[in-house]
């Protein structure tokens, strides 16, 4: 009798365990999607031509995103061309050159560490920093600050893959560069970069979407812009920014454009993602 | 990686050619490392040297007055630091046990149909910018939160009572519980995402050997899985944590932006980060300026620290 009371209580308590998780799986989903759903709602009604062609209107008149945009491709270009060229020649040397010596492996083993710290430290204080180096010397917000503070968020992202794709290289690959003879760096850059390109692109393709959405480190480097401009020496206007500073008004056709912006960019960063996600399976299969 | 041996058995190997541009290929990429170095080094730099000012001003005052004046020019950040720990930690309570049960869920008895899609919507929404997860919360959420929580708390709570006491402050859907609610949405998937990437280490033949002595599902999970996983989980949350104290738009939107020490749960407040997006761009004096760089200093020490913890539990990655 006491043996069956026991399994009972252990069957009413898995049963309660197992409510609660389902129930917990229930509850972030409905959340995640109504969150997803308003976005696209609120989102897509006030999407028109004008938010392609005209730039932010001063309140109650017509107007779009178009000089945001335009901002926040050139910001996020810039940024990734830097971390790209940065992120993979540091992962290079994480993962090719930690081995030479003693010094070059501690060495290596602190940049590791402190890029890891650089991955997750809170973006605002990069923009902070980016403030310090790039717009109080020259007395004014400007693009290049802006892509800066960009850039640096997105290099520790690309150093990273960059360093787990090399490391994932057979030894053989290595061996094949010396047998043909050539210097270490030609095999490197012939034979380790070219087999880990996919990898390398997903971890920029990632990174990517990760910047595009950044807002706290543009609030005081790029600042905004009313108008369209292309010149990065100026304050330069972006979607983030743009979205902050409307869904915080009193505005109602501001907020609105405010959640065309949400809409754009969440759907601009998901379909990367969904990209990422085709381009690493595709892999896999060849 | 491999240096190549000069000589070999007696017989002499000419070097290769263009084997003089190793070393400069050496130092473009240590030139690379280094810069991220710098980066570290700088950001840590800035906020000292442009936060010392405050610091050295107000001394401690600044970490136990909540005095935030920018007309008198008197700052003491003990409100948005505080504010800072309440949401972070509110919004990691929240979170956990929910991502929790969605990881156990989509390891041990989602349908087979429905764990792909799942896994796949978590993961996707684990990368949706934080502003977007802001501006829901102020236009859908707050309102219903208003409606629904705040107004019933505390219209109900009897007059002196403990209830009164949590729940005081004004019912207009901002506030310190709030911003930790949107907080904990926004680090859900983020952390459900990662335990199911751990649960899914366990080795199948130890899971099944548990459920084999006859374990219910409940049962495996606690002694089980949990265990094997330890360490990685508790790193994983703490990285959750980690994200959850440097958010900036996420909060910003939501928290009602006072200075003040909240004193209930509906209670306005600040954090760093908010503090620092709203009043940045257009600090009054340098002493402001300074005030609010300070403040990120100590953001910087918080995070970094959750960050050190996190890394060490999580056991160095698997590198070389």
């Amino acid at each position: 009798m006491a043996l069956l009371d026991r399994r009972n209580r252990r069957k009413a308590a898995n049963a309660l365990f197992v409510t609660f998780c389902t129930g917990a799986a229930v509850l972030a989903i409905i959340t995640l999607f109504a969150i997803l759903f308003s976005l696209v709602v609120k989102g897509v009604s006030g999407i028109n031509l004008d938010i392609f062609t005209m730039s932010t209107p001063a309140p109650d008149s017509r107007g779009g995103l178009a000089n945001a945009i335009v901002g926040s491709v050139m910001l996020c270009t810039v940024a990734m061309v830097g971390a790209v060229v940065v992120g993979v020649l540091a992962g290079t040397f994480l993962a090719e050159y930690a081995g030479v010596n003693r010094w070059t492996n501690a060495y290596a083993s602190v940049v590791r560490f402190l890029n890891d710290v650089l991955l997750s430290a809170p973006s605002i204080l990069i923009g902070l920093f980016v403030y310090y180096i790039a717009v109080k010397p020259v007395h004014g917000f400007n693009g290049w600050a802006g892509a800066l503070a960009l850039g640096l968020i997105a290099a520790p992202v690309v150093t990273r893959t960059t360093e787990d794709v090399l490391k994932l290289q057979a030894k053989q690959l290595r061996e094949s560069g010396v047998a043909l003879g050539a210097p270490m760096w030609v095999t490197i850059q012939r034979i380790l970069w070219r087999a880990s390109q996919g990898g390398i692109l997903t971890g920029a393709l990632l990174a990517f979407a990760r910047i595009s959405g950044e807002t706290a480190p543009l609030l005081f480097t790029s600042l905004g812009n009313q108008f369209m401009n292309t010149d990065m020496t100026k304050p330069i206007s972006n979607l983030p920014a743009v979205i902050f500073q409307f869904g915080l008004s009193a505005y109602d056709d501001w907020q609105r454009l405010a959640w065309v912006g949400a809409l754009l960019i969440a759907g601009a960063v998901l379909s990367i993602n969904i990209i990422v996600r085709v381009l690493s399976q595709e892999q896999k299969r060849s | 990686m491999t240096a190549l041996p000069a000589k070999t058995g007696g017989m002499t190997r000419t070097r290769p050619k263009g084997a003089s541009f190793d070393p400069l290929f050496l130092l473009v990429c240590g030139t690379a490392a280094t810069l991220l170095l710098s980066a570290l080094a700088g950001i840590v730099g800035s906020l000292l040297i442009g936060g010392w000012p405050a610091l050295s001003h107000f001394k401690l005052d600044f970490f136990t007055s909540s005095d935030w004046d920018p007309v008198q020019d008197i700052y003491g950040g003990a409100g948005p630091i505080v504010g800072t720990l309440i949401t972070a930690v509110l919004s990691l309570a929240l979170a956990l046990p929910v991502a929790f049960g969605v990881a156990v869920f989509l390891v041990e008895f989602c349908p087979p149909l429905l764990r792909r899609p799942i896994g796949i919507a978590v993961e996707l929404l684990a990368g949706v910018p934080s502003i977007v997860y802001g501006m829901w919360g102020l236009f859908i959420f707050a309102p219903l939160f208003r409606d629904l929580v705040e107004m019933p708390l505390i219209s109900s709570a009897p007059a002196g009572s403990l209830q009164e006491k949590i729940f005081s402050g004004i019912p207009n859907g901002s506030g310190i519980l709030a911003a930790s609610i949107i907080l904990s949405v926004m680090i859900l998937p983020y952390i459900a995402a990662t335990l199911r990437e751990l649960f899914l280490t366990v080795p199948a033949k130890v899971r099944e050997s548990a459920y084999g002595v006859g374990c219910t599902t409940m049962e495996v999970i606690w002694s089980v899985t949990l265990p094997y996983v330890r360490r990685s989980a508790i790193g994983a949350v703490m990285l959750g944590l980690g994200r959850a104290l440097g958010e900036t738009m996420a909060v910003t939107f939501i928290i009602g932006n006072s200075h003040a020490f909240p004193k209930g749960l509906f209670d306005g407040g600040s954090t760093i980060a908010s503090t620092i997006a709203n009043e940045f761009a257009e600090a009054s004096s340098d002493m402001h300026t300074s005030a609010l760089i300070a403040l990120g200093f100590v953001l910087f020490v918080i995070t970094f620290a959750v960050l050190a913890i996190a890394r060490a539990l999580l056991g160095a990655p698997k590198h070389g």
